[in-house]
């Protein structure tokens, strides 16, 4: 069993408890208890703004009754274990009819996700990681304001239900995200990135460089034609614009529901061959990692496009009932919800291409690092659009600035066809995505007074 | 609780120090497609304090209200670590007040089977249409009582209840997806989810009539807003960038959001109003303890006044407006929006489509967001416009501007305004808000809208 940090010896007899009142009552039961504290220290224009502290501790239980499922969450002091019990009867008598067997695992894949560093870091210390980062980056522009996020933290997680399955683990998490604006009448420059890991940073080196090559690239304004246009879509800019369209056809409840594109297209070529995409809930220290998912099936490394051939869906236990398959581990709860399929860390496998051989590629073109309103469109039939909030400008093999008043569209499964190139290098992103950037012969580009 | 609160608040070495509490019972029903995909009931209770200690300030969010003075100590002691350059909260005179929410049919008193039943038939409309492939509700009511103390002997009581509801209906044919949907709130009254049989079969119509509608050319555009898109226009492309903590320690920024520059024609009157009864974003006080207000931001085209919490307000010498508001206990109250609205003009829809050629008419709405400068937002609907008439529908589109450029160029606001009360708004991680919007129809010239 894993580290068990903070969840109680109490907390588990509570959990025992709530399983056998309701199995006087239900088929099976299963509880679902997490308990976090965050301290996250909030700079904002470069000045050390807010420290704070977050405790929450949360238990959700579902019950098979009379054939059909209960679901009720609580959070709060009061462990009014009977009220809990009460509602989720009161919602079994109009919920789904059960379609699966609660998991009797109670064996997993070791993950390692607690760094025991961070708990023992003092804020102090997270303070001055801050000012470094603002300091370095105000070395480099010096009218910016900055506002940095610091967050450390750690959560428990216990499963357990009435057939025999358990987990239990402990995770630590550590997260760093700098947002830069600099004003110039009216006319605003945003820059940022930030990272987010099971594990506490080095330095704050990657990150800062990051935005000062943000800022270099952004030093002059540069207008584009309108027009299809070549783009390089950075690690970020994939996240931005691309991600969203592919992650929900490959959400085995999109799938079931028929409203993915990608439905009737497993062993298809539908991407460009150098496409490689994991969901790998396994990588040590990735903040989308554990033993187990959230109704605690083990956790794998599943391949969900394999050179450019859609290779699986993600399900959760109910969808995977639904559609005749098995649960790959991917059912996750947010907040207080049912669980559903959902993303745990999604990697994108590297090519062969620099960044820089993309660029020189060019004769006019784009490399886009962000969007606003990438997820307003048609994300369901794989529609992107959006304004382009960072990105720049390529003329004749080089960058030449930054582009404002710009919007791209396009749909992934066109765009992503075929790829001009893949990129060499990948980075984190959010600590969710790991890609290279993304070189696209044409995507729709639309620029104010032209 | 009111003693509890004051007993853990004595003794500490703190300017200002406050407490919130709260308890909230939810319910959540969702579809997709056929299938129930939640039907959950949530209950929550939890609370935090703000102390505030030479200029920062220190937070703890808690489930348990037990050690209360332990945790108001810790919320000192962050604040001390922060701490910097002192200054004075924005008075507010203290104030001991209970706000009950008077509902005719209170949502949370509707038996679940009713819910239940309700939805079902929406979706059972939605499902059997032609060319339906799937659908989406998701349903939430909720019931909410904060509790409100600080040092300077403020105690307020209040019931917050929200309620929202949105349809979407999703049409397939040929491969090809499109989406249609509505969204409606309001404050608990369950009276507005009522009767929408005719919504819901609109709703679906629509989805398929996209199926077999052209996209539009990307381009720039004289676009005529009706009032729900309009209103979304104006709570992104103008009301963040009212939201004075965006402003209050940005220098630069503060230049250019002077008051009394000119934003717009002197048609152009935009408020936020949180003391309009019963819409979703209205309250009595909001979560500092300051009494809500009616804030003219534009008025007849020119900057005259900003979205303010105590601490901004202060900072830049202007009055508190009573918009900081905090979505739940986690976290402490940021300056919001309320009811945000441009006032009714005197043209309309049959004047502003008289004279364009070639323009689009957008309705609806699938979102909207901004980086203050730039905001782009979605139509659900839109249709050409030709030689002044209403002419083929469009795929959905983006529209996207620059808020200096764009509100210089509505040239003409109708006098049929209406309030939006779906959806809800998020801001530095607090989502969704509930939160109004609204406006008559408006035509912008020259609107870049994205297209392939």
């Amino acid at each position: 069993m894993n580290n068990l940090s903070s969840a109680s010896e109490y907390g588990l007899q509570m959990a025992a408890e709530i399983i056998r009142s309701a199995q006087k009552v239900a088929e099976q039961a299963e509880v679902f208890m997490v308990s976090s504290r965050a301290t996250p220290i909030q700079f904002e224009a470069n000045r050390l703004r807010q420290v704070q502290t977050k405790e929450r501790a949360s238990v959700a239980l579902r019950i098979f009754r009379e054939g059909k499922i209960g679901l009720s969450t609580a959070s709060g002091g009061d462990d009014d274990m009977e009220a809990l019990l009460g509602m989720a009867v009161e919602t079994s008598q109009f919920g789904l009819s059960v379609n699966f067997q609660f998991p009797s695992y109670k064996e997993f894949p070791k993950v390692s996700i607690l760094d025991p560093e961070i708990e023992k870091m003092a804020m102090k210390k997270m303070v001055e990681f801050g000012e470094e980062l603002i300091a370095r980056i105000r070395e480099h522009a010096p009218e910016i304001l900055c506002d940095v996020e610091i967050t450390k933290g750690t959560s428990s997680v216990y499963i357990i239900n009435s057939q025999g399955g358990e987990a239990c683990y402990g995770k630590s998490f550590f997260s760093l995200g700098v947002e830069g604006v600099q004003v110039r009448d009216t006319d605003m420059l945003f820059v940022g990135d930030g990272e987010c890991s099971c594990r506490l940073p080095s330095s704050v080196d990657i990150l800062a460089d990051r935005v000062i090559w943000q800022l270099e690239m952004a030093k002059e304004k540069a207008a584009v034609s309108t027009g299809s246009l070549p783009v390089i879509f950075t690690p970020r800019g994939v996240a931005s614009a691309l991600l969203s369209p592919i992650v929900m056809a490959l959400n085995g409840k999109t799938v079931f529901e028929g409203a993915s594109p990608l439905k009737d297209k497993l062993g298809e070529q539908v991407f460009d061959k150098g496409i490689s995409l994991w969901d790998d809930a396994t990588i040590a220290y990735s903040v989308g990692s554990s033993p187990c998912d959230d109704e605690g099936m083990p956790s794998q490394r599943l391949p969900l496009v394999t050179n450019g051939v859609v290779s699986n869906f993600m399900y959760d236990l109910r969808t995977a009932a639904s559609a005749g398959t098995q649960s790959t581990g991917n059912g996750r709860r947010a907040g207080g919800s049912f669980p559903m399929p959902a993303i745990s860390s999604l990697i994108l496998d590297e090519g062969e291409v620099t960044f820089e051989a993309m660029v020189k590629d060019v004769e006019e073109g784009l490399v886009v690092e962000q969007l606003i309103g990438a997820d307003q469109g048609n994300i369901l039939s794989g529609d992107f659009g959006g304004n382009v909030l960072l990105g720049y400008k390529i003329e004749k093999g080089r960058i030449v600035g930054r582009v404002k008043d710009t919007m791209i569209a396009g749909n992934v499964y066109q765009v992503l066809r075929e790829l001009l190139g893949i990129g060499r290098e990948a980075e984190w992103v959010g600590g969710i995505l790991r890609s290279p950037a993304l070189y696209c012969p044409r995507v729709s580009v639309t620029a104010k007074g032209n | 609780m009111r003693n509890r609160f004051i007993d853990a608040m004595k003794g500490h070495n703190a300017e200002y120090i406050e407490i919130h509490f709260e308890e909230s019972h939810a319910t959540n029903i969702g579809y997709k497609g056929e299938s129930l995909e939640e039907l959950s009931k949530t209950s929550n209770s939890g609370g935090n304090i703000r102390a505030l200690v030479s200029g920062s300030w220190g937070f703890v969010s808690f489930n348990r209200l037990d050690r209360l003075q332990d945790k108001v100590s810790l919320a000192v002691e962050e604040a001390k670590l922060a701490s910097e350059s002192t200054f004075s909260l924005f008075p507010v005179d203290p104030v001991v007040d209970t706000v009950v929410s008077r509902l005719n049919k209170d949502s949370t008193a509707i038996p679940l089977a009713t819910k239940k039943e309700l939805l079902d038939k929406y979706n059972d409309i939605i499902l059997s249409s032609p060319r339906i492939q799937s659908s989406r509700i998701n349903y939430r009511d909720v019931r909410r009582r904060v509790f409100f103390a600080n040092s300077e002997g403020s105690y307020i009581e209040q019931d917050k209840p929200d309620l929202s509801l949105r349809l979407t209906a999703i049409a397939r044919e040929n491969g090809e997806l499109q989406q249609a949907g509505v969204s409606l709130g309001s404050k608990g009254e369950f009276s507005v989810v009522e009767k929408l049989d005719s919504q819901a079969k609109e709703v679906a119509e629509r989805a398929a009539a996209l199926l077999s509608a052209p996209q539009v050319k990307g381009g720039e555009y004289s676009v005529i807003l009706d009032p729900v898109l309009a209103g979304v226009f104006t709570h992104e492309a103008f009301g963040h960038l009212s939201e004075s903590d965006f402003v209050y320690q940005n220098e630069k920024l503060q230049q250019v959001m002077v008051l009394g520059r000119g934003f717009g024609g002197k048609h152009l009157n935009i408020v936020d109003d949180a003391t309009i009864p019963d819409l979703r974003g209205s309250y009595k006080y909001d979560d500092e303890g300051t009494p809500t207000s009616r804030t003219y931001l534009i008025r007849e085209g020119i900057l005259v006044g900003r979205l303010h919490s105590r601490e901004t307000s202060a900072k830049m010498g202007e009055k508190a407006t009573g918009n900081a508001r905090a979505i739940n206990y986690l976290y402490p109250p940021i300056v919001r929006m309320s009811n945000t609205f441009i006032e009714p003009g005197n043209s309309s829809l049959e004047e502003m489509l008289g004279d364009i050629q070639e323009g689009v008419y957008v309705k609806d709405w699938y979102g909207g967001t901004t980086s203050l400068e730039m905001f782009t937002f979605s139509a659900g609907e839109a249709y050409m416009i030709r030689q002044g008439r209403l002419a083929e529908l469009l795929r959905p589109v983006v529209l996207t501007g620059n808020v200096f450029t764009t509100l210089e160029n509505i040239d003409a606001i109708a006098n049929d305004l209406e309030m939006n009360q779906g959806g809800g708004c998020g801001k530095g991680g607090q989502s969704p808000l509930p939160v109004s919007n609204g406006s008559p129809h408006i035509r912008i010239r020259h609107c870049v809208i994205g297209g392939r």
